[in-house]
Formats: structure tokens, sequence, C-alpha cells
């Protein structure tokens, strides 16, 4: 394995775990495994009908890294501004519920199945986030 | 049971992410900066979960139903609208600005320390802000 940086392993490690866990939400109960999509129904009460299920996701999705952290001991690195980690919740949270999906949703579920709307959706936010970071790191020094 | 199999693939989910290194928000932005020092590792993360993904959907092609008996969802009506580009383009704006998406947000509740909360909170608060816009009422995403 020399020449491959370890870092992409893992990527590509924990990139086959997340597309089982999709896989599994898919073929077991039925559902797209978008965590905005999860997330937001049961902020705006479109998601009612199946809140268990999803809270039940997302239970899991916040305790297995919490069992893992402690052994793993993951570094986060992100900003200590607090006006710029919230304009940024403010921009993900809307900009996924306008979208109807983010990363998960579109990115891998969307992409796997060949949909117009993934690809776009992704080639979209890819391109926002790459021009934000031209903006904001090189000309404005914010991050 | 769809609730212990809902539990069980948020689990793997959020194993997934700590593994591939995704909950370090310098390296979701070192994969956005590609006019500074770009960071390839994201291509691998979703290379890797779009290989079972397409597996899994391609099995899907041949059953209507998911083993619990819900129907396989349809695809979306195929277009590309104004809704759809618009929000992706202000969600990798602020996906850049911190680094994190809607799902390693949520994981980092129980490592993010307080940056990651304040995080989640405002982005729950723009998902419960969405329906109250009237711009954007009555615009199917």
């Amino acid at each position: 394995m020399t020449g491959i940086p370890a870092d992409w392993l893992w990527g590509l490690a924990g990139g086959l775990m997340i597309g089982c866990a999709a896989a599994l939400f898919l073929l077991i109960n039925g559902r797209i495994m978008g965590a905005s999509g999860l997330v937001g129904g049961l902020v705006d009460g479109t998601g009612r009908s199946n809140a268990i299920e999803r809270l039940a996701f997302i239970a899991g999705l916040i305790a297995a890294p919490a069992l893992l952290a402690l052994a793993l001991r993951p570094e986060t690195n992100a900003t200590s501004s607090p006006a710029i980690l919230i304009a940024g919740g403010l921009l993900v949270g809307l900009g996924t519920r306008m979208a109807n999906g983010c990363t998960s949703g579109h990115g891998v579920c969307g992409i796997s199945r060949l949909s117009l709307r993934g690809i776009g959706a992704t080639l979209a936010y890819l391109a926002a986030g790459a021009a934000t970071m031209l903006i904001a790191r090189h000309m404005l020094g914010l991050i | 049971m769809r609730n212990l199999t809902a539990l069980l693939a948020g689990a793997v989910f959020g194993a997934g992410l700590l593994v591939s290194g995704m909950t370090d928000t310098s390296k979701v932005q070192g994969w956005l900066d590609i006019f500074g020092a770009w960071d390839p590792t994201l291509a691998f993360v979703l290379g890797g979960a779009i290989i079972p993904m397409a597996l899994a959907w391609r099995y899907a092609k041949t059953h209507c139903t998911a083993a619990l008996g819900t129907p396989i969802p349809e695809m979306a009506p195929q277009k590309l609208d104004r809704n759809l580009l618009a929000g992706s383009a202000l969600f990798g704006a602020g996906w850049a600005l911190v680094g994190l998406c809607p799902g390693p947000a949520l994981a980092s509740l129980s490592y993010g320390g307080w940056q990651g909360a304040l995080f989640l909170a405002a982005m729950l608060a723009g998902m419960a802000l969405k329906p109250r816009l009237p711009l954007l009422r009555g615009q199917q995403a």
C-alpha cells in the first residue's frame, strides 16, 4: 500500500460503511438515507407519520460516534467564531430543505441511481462550496 | 422492527463518518479548497459510499418493496428547478464556511463540543425557517 495516503484508505473504508448504511435503510426500511430530510421532516412536521423511525435513525447516528469517539478521539477542528458557525448552520439548514437533500440524499443516494437531480444538486453545492472557499479563505481570510 | 433497523442504519452511518475522517471539518474544507491545499479524501468517501448503494438500487429494480413491506421510493420527476439549484448553492456555501453537512452535524453532538452544538442549533433554525419564507412557499423542492 505504499504511495496511497492512509487518510484516503480510511476515507474509502468509511465511505463503504456509509454506503452500506444507505443500502440497509433502502432495502430493509424502504427509505432514502438523507440526513437533512430525516431531521428536517421532524423540524417542520412533514415527517410526523414516521417520526419514531426518524428518531431511531438519528439516535444511532449520534450514539455510534459517541462510543467510537471514546477510543478514536476525533479532531473536529471547527471554527470558534460564533458568527461563522451560525451563518453556516443557517445556510446549510435552509439550503438543504430548499433543495430537498444534502450530501447523503443527493450525493450518495441520488448519484448512485444516476438521478439527474442528485447529480445537479451535487455539482451546485460543490461549485458553491469551492467558490465560498476561494472568497472566504483566500480573498477575505475569514476561515 | 423498523425502528431497530433504522437505529442500526444510523449507527453504521455515524461510524462510517467517524472512520472516514469526515468529522474533521478541516478535511472537508480541504476538499472544497481547490484553489489552495486541496485534499481529495472526500472523493474516496463519496466513491466508497456510492458503490454499495449502486448495488442496492440494482437489486431494488427487480424488487418493488423493501424487506419490511414499504415500497421502494420512486425517483422524483427529473427536472432541475430553481429551488434545487439555489438551495444546493446556499448549502454549499454554508458547508464550506464550517465544514459540516447535516449528517456530521448531528453526529458531532457527541464529540463536537459547543461549536458542533451551535452549528446544529442554527441548522435546525434554518430548516424551520424554510416553510416560513413566503418567497419559497408553493414551490415543490
